[in-house]
Formats: C-alpha cells, structure tokens, sequence
C-alpha cells in the first residue's frame, strides 16, 4: 500500500505523522518527497550509502550547423532559449527538458546534453530515500520522478510531500493509494486544508485526516469534517513536550509505546480507508 | 520603494503571523502574498478587492479528434507521460511544451491557453495588497508570482516599503518571490530541521547575492539549536535581527483570526517592533555600503 502525506502547507506536522509511521511499523518503505527540504532523515536517522545523481537533458547548441534561424526560441515555451544577432542563448535552469528544440530545429543543430539538478541517496536496502535539489535549482519533478522509481512493491510506503497543493505534489501523490492529510486548528491550516481536500478529491484518492496540535479551544477542522464527511484519523496535542522533542530531532514514537500503538492503530484505519 | 521578503525554508514557521503583525506596526507600506500555493495572508487582512482577474499561466496541448489518426507519434515523443495509449491528453501532466504539436503528421494538435489562477489586488485599511491563488495542482506557480509582484507597482509607486510574504522551499516559487529585492528576513525555528531548512534557504538568497537577516521564532523551544543558529549565522555573516519566544497565546489569537500585536501581547509585539527597528537600521548600513 501507498500512503502519501500531505498538508497543503508546511509546518503542521508532516513529518512527524510520517516518520512516526514508518517508526511505528514493522517493516516500511519512507520516501522523502519534499526534496526542497528533506527533513525525515533528521528523525529516523537513516545510513546513507548510496547517492544517485538526477540529471536532466538541456539542449546544446553545435555553432557550426545553427544558422541563426530562431525556431528553437520561438518554440520554447518557457523562454530558455534566446536568439540576439543570430546567436543562441540557452538558459539551463529554466529549461523544462521537453526536447522541443532539437524536434524544431531545420539544420539538426541542437543535441541534448546531462546536467544534474539534484541528487537521490538511499540506505542500504532501500527502505529510506529522500531526494534533494540543488541550491539555485527551480525543478524539481525529475528528483521526485526519481524516488518513485525505486518504490517497493511488497512493503507499505510512505510517501512525505512537499507543502502546498502544486505540481510537486500531484506527481508526489499520484498512484497513492491513500492520502492522509495533516492539518492543525488555525484559520491558516483550514485554509490550507480546505485546497490539499480539493486536490485530493480531484484525483480520486481515498483520504482521512491528521488533526495535529489539537486543543478543545477550536474545533474548526472538526467541524467542517463532519459537515464534508471526512474521517479524522487520530489527533496529537498541542504540547510543549512534543514540540520541544521534535526540536530535538525525537518522534512521540521515539519516547512512548502508547504512541506507537496509536500509530499501528492509525495504519490499520488507512488499510480500511484504501479498501472501500 | 524598497522590498523585503520573508521566508522560511519550510511553512509554519511564523512567516505570516510576523508579516501580518508588521502589517499593522509599519508604516508606508504595501504588501503582497507571494506563496500562491496556499496564501494565508488575505485571511488576516480583510479588504476590498480593487481588481480580480483571471491567470493564464499556461498552455496544454488539445487534439483535434477529427483529423486524429492516433498514429502515437505524439505519445512517443511526449516525454511527461501526458498522452495516454488512445491518445488523449492528460491535463495534470501536460507541461504545454508543444513537442506533440511539432511532430504530429496530421497538424492535428495546437496549445490552448489555460487559466491557471486567479490574482487580486485588495485595499486594507493597511495598505494595498496584492495576492493570488493557484488553481489546484496548477503548473506555473513561479510565473504566478511574478504577477503578484508586477501588480504591486501597478498600482502604488510611492511608499516607502513592500512587505512580501513568501511562500516555502528553495525551489521555482521561492526564486520568483526573491529575485531583485532588496533583503529576504529567513524565519526559522530553532529545531534540527529548522537549522537545515535555513541554510538551504539562505543558500538560495546568497546565490542571487541578496542580503539575508534571520528571525529566530520561538526561540525558547531548544536554547542549543538556538544558539547553534546563531553560530552558523554569525559565521556566515547573516544578522539575527530578533528572537520571538514560544508563546502559545499566539495560537490563540490567531485562531480567532488575530495577530499578537492586536489582542494587546506587549512582549511579543515589542519584539517584533525591535526586530523591524534593527531591519531598517541594517538596510540603511547597506544604502551607505552603496
């Protein structure tokens, strides 16, 4: 089974429901998604052994062949290609590695190089993966594409996502077969709540809900579950403790076994959830 | 004008709740909302909206069924996977590259314009702002952010400040939030993965040669973490301009959609007020530098 987690912002507790589930189960597969800032391996203290470079193909432009024409710019349509006095600019970052360029080119001038973006490292037996991008690096689909390709069919997987509800995350979530999504009792993380529903929603996943940094003072996340027929999953408090533990780099599974059978427990209802 | 962005590495760390308490303390200001994934300040900054319009921030490749001969050319050539086995378009996965529409023998797919969110620009009673939102799992948050940032100066030209809310990460959205300002204020929390979030994210600042300040947020939570930032700060030549407590009555105000500063808590927004005091300073040392 895959379980994705998601927020629709960061900062509510995606990583801590994450990693405290692959804490909490027997064998699992977690795969850090959020590869802007992988922060999973800070609590569940992987070894890294392995390190695969993610590269992306950008065109290069031969001199001798190119004429100067301008198809390749004029077919960009992220603007990485520039054509001043008959010379050709190419921007790498902002290059979407569709390959348009070398299709529209008349004198066969454009071939594609690699340039790494990123990289993806792993533990030994791939039970830990997380992807990182390279500072300056607006793209980040391929580092995510990446990780997918290694996820294990005989074990659950827990798949951390970026915040937000963007393209970074759709193809995070895409194949998952449940979806939990975090969220904390603010006008903010309703807020938030409420677009990471839609997107959910829209792609037809089976979800449920993580109210993390519960108190009895607001039950608005609640309140708009109930109207929307959404189950919540379970709620962890808004606690010092937690919060000065997480500073820490601890879990509440790390400290507490009523933590891990609340986990186990919360596992149980997704395998329910994924199966209507 | 000069433009100050907060980020943050990653999300919840206070970004909004200390951009919507500066909202009120600063003066000459207009503000926008630059994390158009999931915007939070409009929440806390009621307003009327001046001007609302349709984005179009991308285009998606559509195939004219009748001169289709579902040849596959397209779907062999796509390399986002966007085009299923009987050659339909998939719209969550079309990157509106147009390498479909090159190769197709018949000519029998073109690029549409999509809307891809929406922008507002609203008067508050602090100030223009200027916001959007990305329609869900939209492409094209970056460019989206350059528009929030252009409808700015569309409108106002003559106050002294942009307060820009930024959105998380270190990636397309971040880069269009910071590129050509003049400072970026990191908030970070004094946690393991707080520190590591914001080196990243003033890795990004200092590649685009931006100055970079930090803001620790709830800094009381774990004093060592805390102190390790303000090393890596101090070494790295970041200022700490202010330090924040943990204070939970800040969750409480801002679940009854208030900022410190308005439900009256006097050590929170004294600090917030010194933390801007020590951002203008600063910003007045590097005019000089000029």
């Amino acid at each position: 089974m895959r379980i994705a987690v998601l927020s629709g912002k960061g900062g509510t507790g995606k990583t801590t429901v994450s990693a405290s589930l692959a804490a909490s189960l027997e064998s699992c597969q977690y795969i850090d998604c959020d590869v802007e800032e992988p922060n999973g391996y800070i609590f569940l203290k992987p070894e890294l052994y392995q390190n695969i470079s993610v590269k992306v193909l950008v065109p290069e432009i031969d001199v001798m062949k190119c004429n100067g024409c301008g198809k390749c710019s004029k077919v960009c349509q992220f603007n990485a290609i520039a054509v001043v006095k008959r010379k050709v600019l190419v921007f790498p970052e902002i290059c979407h590695h569709c390959g348009a360029c070398t299709i529209a080119c008349p004198n066969d001038a454009i071939h594609e190089i690699e340039r790494e973006i990123g990289i993806v490292e792993m533990n030994g037996d791939e039970t830990f993966l997380h992807g990182k991008l390279n500072i300056g690096e607006p793209i980040s689909i391929p580092i995510i594409q990446e990780l997918k390709r290694h996820i294990k069919k005989d074990m659950p997987v827990i798949l951390d996502c970026s915040p937000g509800a963007s393209c970074t995350v759709v193809c995070s979530i895409e194949g998952c077969d449940y979806c939990i999504l975090v969220t904390e009792p603010t006008p903010f993380g309703f807020h938030d709540l409420k677009i990471a529903v839609q997107l959910v929603r829209k792609m037809e996943i089976p979800f449920g809900v993580v109210v993390n940094k519960a108190s009895d003072a607001s039950k608005i996340i609640h309140e708009f579950c109930k109207n929307e027929n959404i189950e919540i999953l379970m709620e962890i408090p808004f606690s010092r403790e937690i919060a000065s533990a997480y500073s820490q780099g601890i879990l509440p599974t790390h400290s507490s076994m009523e933590w891990k059978e609340k986990f186990r427990e919360l596992y149980k209802k997704l395998e329910r959830g994924a199966a209507k | 004008m000069k433009q100050v962005v907060f980020i943050s590495g990653k999300g919840g760390t206070g970004k909004s709740t200390l951009v919507s308490s500066l909202s009120i303390l600063v003066k000459e200001k207009v503000l926008a909302d630059c994390d158009v994934d999931a915007p939070n300040l409009h929440i806390l900054l009621k307003g009327e909206t001046l001007k609302k319009e349709d984005y179009f921030g991308a285009k998606e490749a559509s195939i004219d069924n009748c001169s289709c001969v579902k040849c596959g050319v397209c779907r062999d050539t796509c390399r986002f996977g966007a085009i299923s086995e009987d050659i339909k378009i998939i719209p969550m996965k079309c990157e509106g590259c147009g390498a479909c529409v090159l190769v197709c023998p018949q000519g029998a797919i073109h690029l549409e314009e999509v809307k891809t969110g929406e922008t507002y620009v609203s008067a508050t009673n602090r100030g223009t702002f200027s916001h959007a939102l990305l329609d869900i799992g939209a492409e094209g948050s970056g460019k989206l952010v350059t528009e929030v940032r252009k409808n700015i100066y569309n409108y106002k030209k003559d106050e002294k400040w942009v307060l820009i809310d930024g959105s998380p990460g270190i990636g397309c959205v971040v880069i269009a939030s910071i590129t050509g300002t003049d400072a970026v204020v990191a908030v970070a929390e004094p946690t393991k993965s707080g520190l590591s979030d914001l080196e990243r994210v003033l890795g990004v600042a200092r590649h685009f040669q931006i100055p970079g300040f930090v803001c620790i947020n709830k800094y009381d939570l774990n004093q060592e973490v805390a102190s390790q930032i303000e090393d890596f700060c101090k070494k790295n030549n970041f200022p700490v301009i202010g330090k924040i407590p943990f204070d939970p009555s800040i969750v409480k105000a801002l679940q009854e959609f208030k900022t410190p500063v308005e439900v009256g808590n006097s050590s929170v927004t004294d600090r917030i007020k010194s933390l801007w005091a020590r951002l203008e300073e600063e910003m007045e040392k590097l005019d000089e530098k000029k």
